[in-house]
């Protein structure tokens, strides 16, 4: 049984509709790219899954149960977190403290300060800053450190590679799949197509709030990828 | 020699002026509330210790064990009732709304207790005074207060800046909708802000009407003070905003002593010259 699965999930900013059925499902350990242009939904799939975005229930089942309509902090007790698009931490927050605020829901796991450190080391050194006195890539690994903390089931990460230098991206995706390897499930919203194929087994692509096409990533053609992405 | 005097009795008198603000800069820094019924919450404090004196027998400062309490579910039922509602609609919603409270509870006041002033006896502490050099003698009580303005602001700075609620609590006050991803019930958190709030709040509304008389209409005079002391420490800063209280009332103090009837305005005035000088406050600290 799949830990993820959307039915037919339709979502709206007021009368604007952004997603239209969207059927994207995610089994358990699986790491799953959703690739697709600017304004395609993928932040907005996001926002529905996270809770931000309030749906019918059935639309969004997690672990076989529907949370369309729970609020985000009750989302997040469940065992979903999110690194948001553009880090967003907390500017008056130490990044000790930002990290110490992703494990506000205390739901019981493997995740603590002390394991964030492993991953991250430089993170410790710099643990008593500011936020915004952090480089990009260190705020990147601050904001995936502190979703950790919430030790979720299902890692929403939105925009990982956002404004970051290209050597700094191999080093989060490098850190990525050590989370990866310990069994947590990621869902990986990306627009750096062969960033999130690499990191990825199988992707959806969406194109204008519709999925327009999914496969395993292993060995396909990224030419249609190209004509899925842009609607060609 | 007198105008010492003078900076020390006013400087005392901030005191109360600082407590009077310190429930409206929670407010404001947590939920960005511009709560309009703030200083008749703390006339309200004032009519719940004058009902529990009463009824119990206590002295006014003892009676605090009941109004803190009190006040705390009071704060924290309207926010989570009412005041929660409003947050989504902008700044308006919520100032309109509290508008309509500071008016139920001075017409609520008004019916139950009359138009009569009142005041809380405490007692012989009340016109104690103690010399200090130079033949300056200044009361115990207004000591007292400033005291208990210092230790309120150090505990709150001490909540906000060692516990995890205040972790909370600061991170709701930078981003609101980020807080709720990682978990944080907003409006359980807003809920218990305004609840705290109203801890500071009735101790004010306790020690004010301890020293000075009160009706059901003396709310928002104590509402322009707290903004006054709020505004000229700088928006987000608790010792900003004690200092802010200190101004006024040294302010006061020195409009006093020109003439009797320049007391309040003077305070105004300061207000005013420090809005010219520096609209963000002496000591400024959030971004917004």
């Amino acid at each position: 049984m799949s830990l993820l699965a959307t039915n037919n999930l339709s979502a709206f900013y007021g009368d604007f509709q952004a997603l239209f059925d969207i059927n994207v499902s995610v089994a358990q350990g699986e790491t799953v790219a959703i690739i697709g242009a600017n304004g395609a939904g993928k932040t907005t799939f996001l926002r529905a899954v996270a809770g931000a975005l309030s749906t019918k229930p059935e639309m969004v089942m997690f672990d076989g149960r529907p949370i369309g309509h729970l609020t985000p902090h009750e989302v997040v007790r469940l065992g979903i977190a999110m690194v948001p698009e553009g880090r967003r931490l907390f500017p008056s927050l130490s990044v000790e403290e930002n990290l110490l605020l992703g494990g506000h829901s205390e739901r019981k796991g493997p995740w603590n300060l002390k394991r964030v450190y492993e991953l991250f080391p430089r993170l410790r050194e710099l643990r008593h800053l500011p936020a915004p006195a952090l480089s990009g890539g260190q705020q990147q690994m601050a904001a995936i450190g502190r979703a950790l903390m919430a030790n979720p089931r299902l890692l929403l990460c939105d925009e990982l590679s956002l404004g970051l230098a290209p050597v700094v991206i191999r080093d989060i995706y490098q850190c990525l799949g050590a989370v990866t390897a310990e069994g947590i499930t990621v869902v990986l919203v990306e627009q750096d197509i062969n960033r999130a194929l690499d990191a990825s087994v199988r992707f959806y692509c969406f194109q204008e709030g519709r999925l327009a096409l999914s496969a395993p990533t292993k060995n396909f053609d990224r030419s249609a990828i190209t004509a899925a992405y842009f609607g060609l | 020699m007198e105008w010492l005097n003078i900076l020390i009795q006013g400087s005392l008198l901030g005191g109360i002026y600082a407590l009077f603000a310190i429930g409206l800069s929670m407010s404001f820094g947590i939920m960005r509330l511009v709560n309009i019924a703030h200083g008749d919450f703390i006339v309200l404090s004032a009519y719940v210790a004058l009902v529990v004196t009463q009824g119990t027998g206590l002295d006014p400062i003892s009676s605090l064990i009941i109004v803190v309490p009190v006040m705390f579910v009071v704060g924290y039922a309207i926010q989570r009732g009412l005041l929660n509602h409003t947050l989504s609609g902008g700044l308006l919603p919520p100032l309109l709304v509290t508008f309509g409270i500071s008016v139920i509870i001075q017409n609520g006041l008004l019916a139950g207790f009359g138009a009569y002033t009142q005041r809380l006896h405490e007692g012989a502490i009340e016109t104690a005074s103690v010399q200090i050099f130079g033949g300056i003698s200044i009361g115990v009580y207004p000591l007292v207060v400033f005291a208990v303005a210092v230790f309120a602001i150090a505990s709150l700075q001490l909540l906000f800046y060692r516990t995890g609620l205040g972790r909370a609590f600061r991170a709701v006050s930078d981003d609101a909708d980020t807080a709720e991803l990682m978990g944080i019930d907003n409006r359980k958190l807003y809920a218990l802000a305004l609840g705290i709030a109203m801890i500071f709040t009735a101790i004010a509304g306790v020690l004010f009407a301890i020293r000075t008389i009160f009706d059901p209409a003396a709310g928002p005079i104590r509402l322009i003070l707290a903004f006054e002391a709020v505004i000229i420490g700088g928006l987000g800063n608790m010792w900003g905003t004690l200092i802010g209280g200190v101004v006024l009332g040294v302010a006061q103090a020195v409009g006093a002593a020109l003439s009797p009837t320049w007391q309040i305005l003077a305070g105004h005035i300061a207000f005013l010259v420090i809005l010219i000088v520096r609209p963000s406050g002496l000591f400024p600290r959030t971004r917004d």
